[in-house]
């Protein structure tokens, strides 16, 4: 098995997961509560990762990020080096590549609060910000830990995006399904089998996690 | 402290009447303040666009000195900044928050030591000790209402506005909450507007009643006069009943109570305690006119009087009679021919204990 492979993805999960809580939220809740109404012009762009082929969200990236682009030019001129083919890049374009996984829970839960409490909370004098962290994220709370979970897991996951904006260097863009990938290519049978149950034994987890909690199995599990 | 509230407000919903209301009170300091009238005529409209949570496409919200709303000076005071505080219908209590965090939700401002000092009050107050550390949902609807009171109550708002307060409990429990309610907004000492669409709620609440029809405000005054002098036919139709008297139980027996009001007397179903001031309330198609010195009825009331004023309504005639206190009697053109009806013709109304509502009115 491929520790080092392991470690990388998961770094990568972990990252991409507390990222997207960050972004995600003011987004979601944007969708949620704006009155706009070209909102739903928003709405399809973050949705579009769901349904575009991860090599083509991957080449999109890798062009915008690459030395010909402007922002790839100053992210070199700041940094000192590209973005393409390093851990950084792949980070970003996990955060895109997950980025409905996350925002579609926050919002879907965002949308469940009764606009009633929110109302009151504002009349008791607390400003928008104060009430979303006092009243709205807690009543939210189980869509929070599914978006973020569902990021985390996805990332373990993916395939396309990693191969066309990081590559495949050990140690720093190698993910545990591009091991995978190479190791059935080199025809190696043995090391294969063990990384793909890993991995399908932490995604199946996080998942289980996820639907228990939405179905409120932990919350009605017996104390003691 | 007396506290001006004016409000001319236009309120568009697509697909609705339009909102006209214009309304401008002076608000003594324990003053209740009913907003009355049909399901869809614009009263919780009104109430929330004073909360700041409803935005009138024209008009001004004035209260005391501040304006809160002008449309064409593009003043916009948002709900955190008025001071008010705001029940909506059903409560909204925090399910996340218990009985004490609901109540110190708003009152993030203060020191931790007043903050517990305060909702220590609240709950000696609303009389909700026992249950400080439930959440919402463990609470009866009785309990529940006294919180959200206690939560709007609790940072010292200027003015007080509840929604439906009662509509969310079952019957009996409404009944008797109404006249509790009553005490509790008069011990309270704030100045408070209630809207309802149950004329027997906004007679025991009310000091003033503001009847709403068809998104205005159509008349304005004490429950009584209201009640018993609708300015016009619309007021008279939203009211529904004619006849509104103030009286006392003198006896109570299995239920059914004698009132005495202005030297009459009258029996009604109900079981206040004697001595218990109530408004006895009568609708006009509920009393029976029969002429004088005839037999006996099943109805348990006979007041005998004579006719002040005779009105032509419709197909019918409202005949008001006077047996001591003013009543208002609704019969067919030809009841009123057969029974040789004009003013100062002797009658006798014969009324059922059960068209007899009797309302109870604390002072």
């Amino acid at each position: 098995m491929n520790w080092t492979a392991i470690w990388v993805t998961f770094q990568l999960a972990t990252l991409t997961s507390f990222a997207l809580l960050v972004l995600g939220l003011p987004i979601a809740y944007w969708l949620t509560f704006s009155k706009w109404r070209w909102k739903f012009l928003v709405e399809s762009v973050v949705a579009l990762p769901l349904v575009l082929p991860p090599t083509v969200l991957g080449f999109y990236i890798l062009v915008a990020i690459g030395p010909h682009s402007p922002v790839g030019r100053f992210y070199t001129e700041i940094v000192g080096q590209p973005l393409p083919f390093t851990f950084q890049g792949l980070l970003l374009a996990s955060i895109l590549y997950s980025l409905p996984f996350a925002v579609q829970p926050f919002a879907a839960a965002f949308d469940q609060v009764d606009r009633k409490l929110i109302e009151a909370s504002w009349t008791l004098g607390l400003s928008k910000s104060k009430t979303f962290f006092k009243l709205i994220v807690p009543l939210s709370a189980a869509g929070l830990v599914t978006g973020a979970v569902l990021s985390f897991a996805h990332t373990l996951g993916e395939f396309g995006v990693v191969l066309m904006v990081g590559g495949n260097i050990e140690g720093v863009t190698r993910t545990v399904s591009i091991d995978i990938y190479d190791e059935v290519q080199a025809l190696n049978y043995a090391g294969a089998p063990k990384t793909a149950l890993c991995l399908l034994l932490i995604s199946y987890a996080v998942l289980l996690l996820v639907y228990a909690m939405n179905r409120k199995v932990l919350a009605a599990w017996p104390q003691n | 402290m007396a506290a001006e509230l004016a409000i001319d407000i236009t309120k568009i919903f697509p697909g609705r009447a339009q909102i006209n209301a214009v309304l401008s009170y002076r608000l003594e300091q324990a003053t209740l303040l009913v907003l009355f009238g049909p399901s869809g005529s614009g009263k919780t409209t009104v109430l929330r666009s004073i909360a700041g949570l409803e935005w009138p496409e024209r008009g001004t919200i004035r209260f005391i000195s501040r304006t809160w709303l002008d449309t064409r000076s593009k003043i916009r005071v948002s709900p955190q900044e008025r001071q008010i505080g705001y029940m909506p219908q059903e409560y909204a209590l925090f399910p996340t928050y218990t009985v004490e965090g609901n109540i110190a939700y708003g009152l993030g401002q203060l020191p931790s030591a007043d903050r517990k000092k305060r909702v220590e009050e609240m709950i000696d107050l609303f009389q909700l000790r026992g249950v400080e550390t439930a959440k919402p949902g463990e609470l009866s609807g009785g309990q529940q209402q006294r919180v959200a009171l206690a939560r709007a109550v609790a940072p010292q708002p200027q003015l007080l506005l509840l929604d439906e307060p009662l509509s969310a409990l079952d019957a009996p429990m409404r009944l008797q909450l109404r006249g509790e309610l009553r005490s509790l907004l008069k011990q309270l000492a704030l100045p408070s507007m209630v809207v309802t669409h149950d004329w027997a709620e906004a007679l025991t609440l009310g000091d003033v009643i503001a009847v709403m029809g068809h998104g205005q405000v159509l008349q304005v005054g004490p429950p009584q006069d209201v009640f018993s002098r609708p300015k016009n036919a619309e007021v008279a139709q939203i009211v529904g009943v004619e006849t509104v008297v103030q009286g006392h139980v003198i006896e109570q027996v299995d239920g059914l109570s004698t009132v005495r009001v202005n030297g009459a007397t009258l029996k009604g179903l109900g079981s206040d305690k004697i001595g218990s001031p109530v408004f006895v309330c009568i609708r006009a198609e509920d009393v029976m006119l029969e002429q004088a010195g005839r037999g006996m009825t099943s109805a348990r009331n006979h007041l005998s009087g004579k006719v002040s004023e005779i009105i032509p309504h419709g197909v019918t005639v409202h005949v008001k009679i006077d047996c001591g206190f003013p009543l208002v009697a609704m019969v067919t053109r030809g009841a009123q021919e057969e029974l040789r009806l004009e003013c100062g013709s002797s009658v006798v109304a014969a009324i059922k204990a059960g068209a007899v509502h009797l309302v109870p009115r604390l002072n």
